[in-house]
């Protein structure tokens, strides 16, 4: 039970600004993921959260509680690291009860709370070894039941699995999101993968430099991304974008032609533009369609298939390079030339500076 | 070839220690079966030096590495001018055992003149002789000195591979400076304090210069330890066949003292 209120919250190493002034609230029993590109501060805001890190300005509220000033271990938080920094010279049941033994709290006690989170995280057989003597995804495991035998406030994970070999990390995924169902807990979860984002969030925060980009539920940032950054880092293969430039604005509708001349029509009113004016046009690789009707003709460069489909990467006339997703039955080879036609309900508009036109 | 480099010197070693072998006096030779040995043991100074040596051995490691876990982590902290206390903290170490003896002799521990005596008298005590009063303490003092350096330098290094964040996890787990020396760096310390055990063992069961240099073992057998006791018998009595049962009876004691070593720090490192 507990929410984490950010207000802008800054950080700053000698004179360079790390975290420019952030504003977020984590809602109470909610997975919310912070995701971005490396070094966009995702760890510094969660160690600063967690109370490893100094808050250069700015507040941090715990259950409406402003706790700036208080220490790592009162704050009723745990930390589950990347490196796991599990305590090599303790049993896996010394590394989870070792917080509860620092507390001061009766063996009896302990063991029973060590025993518990073993049985949620399937540890019981381990209990006696060493870290050392654990594979990698026992070792997560370890981690992650260090925190829950503190029954913490807030869950704080950073890139806990980027450690993991691919199939591991999938499996580790879904197993996060049953605890988190399970234990009805507070989790702040940090990641650069935006798969990891998309499939565990409630809610995802997109950072990028220092600021939030956009805040929301994964389909609301699937959906809308409010700006280009957003539009281009969620979303797997990511969206592909066109210049186009405005030629006709009406209630109904739109058209814009690309640097080829070629014309697009959208059923976007976009009272916002003027004829003339240049934008981003994006659209995902699964709204595209390859055949030999089309508005835009391209040629293909690469085909990457995965079996149930298939992604093939193109040259358009205009001189973009695109991505479209095909199903993998569709015989395309390289070099051929084909027209794409693009499902124009699912166009984003973006204008000069980068913001989404609704 | 390895195993006579290795095992020639014992032998010789051995084969003299059986021999009646007096260079004051080459016409007595022959064999004297354990007659060296008899007389050496009867010898009150023995029993003296094997006890000097022992505790020689034990003070200064306790102190070097107690004071040099404590220095270590000082040193880990930030603070200005950090990096030139580390090169002054190491500095001894590159101070020859003759020198550094010669020091500590005439410049800090003189009755007269020392550093130690300047200090005693502006406080109103009065000065103390350190080699005639205290010689095998103010031996260890100077061995200390000699030696902190090495155990400051390995344990230091040790501190600063452990790992940033086992110690943060440690501070989310609510330890504070004395849980988290206990629970977390010390135990990562563990190979450290072995290997800096070890090696100092090795070269203080042989200290000599210091003391050559400064109480020439005495007053009496005071702080005469068995590398010096060797050195009696050869240079002052010229008795080869007493000198390596002496010699004899190191090797064991230091092999007595390796193999517990050995086995309580195995038992440490098996983490
Ligand atoms: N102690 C420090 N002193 C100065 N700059 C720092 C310090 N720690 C981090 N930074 C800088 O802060 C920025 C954000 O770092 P941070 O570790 O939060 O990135 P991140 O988003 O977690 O990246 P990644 O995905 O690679 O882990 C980086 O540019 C980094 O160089
Ligand atoms: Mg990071």
């Amino acid at each position: 039970m507990a929410t984490v209120d950010l207000q802008q919250l800054r950080k700053s190493y000698n004179s360079t600004e790390i975290i420019k002034g952030i504003d977020l609230t984590v809602r109470d029993q909610e997975l919310t993921v912070f995701v971005g590109p490396s070094g966009c501060g995702k760890s510094t805001l969660l160690r600063m959260i967690a109370g490893l890190e100094e808050i250069t300005s700015g507040e941090l509220r715990i259950d409406g509680q402003r706790v700036n000033d208080v220490p790592a271990a009162k704050r009723g938080l745990a930390l589950v690291f990347q490196s796991y920094a599990l305590y090599p010279h303790m049993t896996v049941a010394e590394n989870m009860s070792f917080s509860l033994k620092l507390a001061g709290v009766r063996r009896a006690e302990r063991e029973a709370k060590v025993m518990e989170a073993a049985r949620i995280l399937h540890l019981e057989p381990l209990l006696d070894r060493k870290p050392k003597d654990l594979s990698g995804g026992q070792r997560q495991r370890v981690a992650i039941g260090r925190a829950i035998v503190r029954h913490p406030r807030v869950f704080l994970f950073d890139e806990p699995l980027s450690n993991l070999d691919a199939a591991l990390r999938v499996r580790m995924r879904q197993e996060l999101t049953k605890l988190h169902r399970e234990l009805k807990a507070t989790m702040i979860y940090v990641t650069h993968d935006q798969v990891e984002a998309m499939t565990m969030a409630d809610r995802i925060v997109v950072l990028q430099a220092g600021v939030v980009e956009q805040v929301g539920t994964p389909m609301e940032l699937y959906r809308s991304p409010r700006n280009l950054f957003v539009a281009g880092f969620i979303g797997s293969p990511r969206m592909n974008f066109l210049t186009a430039t405005v030629t006709s604005v009406s209630e109904t509708g739109m058209a814009m032609t690309l640097t080829d001349g070629t014309t697009i029509h959208a059923p976007l009113p976009a009272s916002a533009l003027g004829i003339g004016d240049t934008i981003t046009l994006g659209i995902r690789p699964e709204h595209i369609s390859l055949g030999v009707e089309g508005s835009i003709g391209a040629q293909v460069n690469l085909v990457e298939h995965l079996g149930s489909e298939s992604y093939v990467s193109l040259q358009a006339n205009s001189g973009e390079v695109l991505t479209v997703r095909v199903s993998g039955e569709s015989k395309i080879d390289p070099e051929e030339t084909v027209r794409l036609a693009l499902d124009t309900d699912f166009l984003h508009l973006f204008d000069a500076t980068g913001q989404r036109i609704s | 070839m390895l195993l006579l480099w290795s095992v020639l010197p014992l032998i010789v070693t051995l084969w003299f220690s059986l021999r009646r072998y007096n260079l004051m006096n080459p016409s007595r030779t022959g064999f004297d079966g354990l007659g060296n040995y008899r007389y050496l043991l009867s010898d009150p100074g023995l029993g003296l030096a094997v006890w000097n040596t022992v505790l020689l051995l034990g003070s200064v490691l306790v102190i070097t590495i107690s004071l040099g876990t404590l220095i270590a982590i000082l040193l880990d902290q930030e603070f200005y001018g950090r990096g030139f206390a580390r090169v002054l903290m190491l500095a001894p170490f590159f101070v020859m055992p003759t020198v550094s003896a010669l020091l500590w002799k005439n410049m800090m521990m003189h009755p007269d003149n020392g550093f130690l005596a300047f200090l005693m008298r502006s406080v109103g005590l009065q000065p103390i002789d350190w080699f005639a009063v205290a010689p095998l303490t103010s031996i260890i003092i100077i061995v200390s000195w000699e030696w902190l350096p090495f155990a400051v330098l390995t344990l230091l290094t040790a501190i600063q591979s452990l790992d940033a964040e086992r110690k943060e996890a440690a501070r989310m787990d609510g330890a504070g400076p004395i849980a988290m020396f206990r629970y977390i760096v010390w135990p990562h310390l563990g190979r450290a304090v072995a290997a800096t055990t070890m090696i100092e063992t090795i070269f203080i069961l042989g200290i000599f210069a210091e003391i050559y240099v400064t109480s020439s073992g005495g007053p009496g057998f005071a702080s005469t330890n068995l590398s010096f006791l060797i050195y009696r018998y050869v240079l002052m009595e010229y008795d080869i066949g007493g000198a390596a049962v002496a010699g004899l009876l190191a090797i064991v004691l230091a092999n007595v003292l390796a193999f517990f070593l050995l086995r309580s720090f195995a038992r440490n490192l098996d983490t």
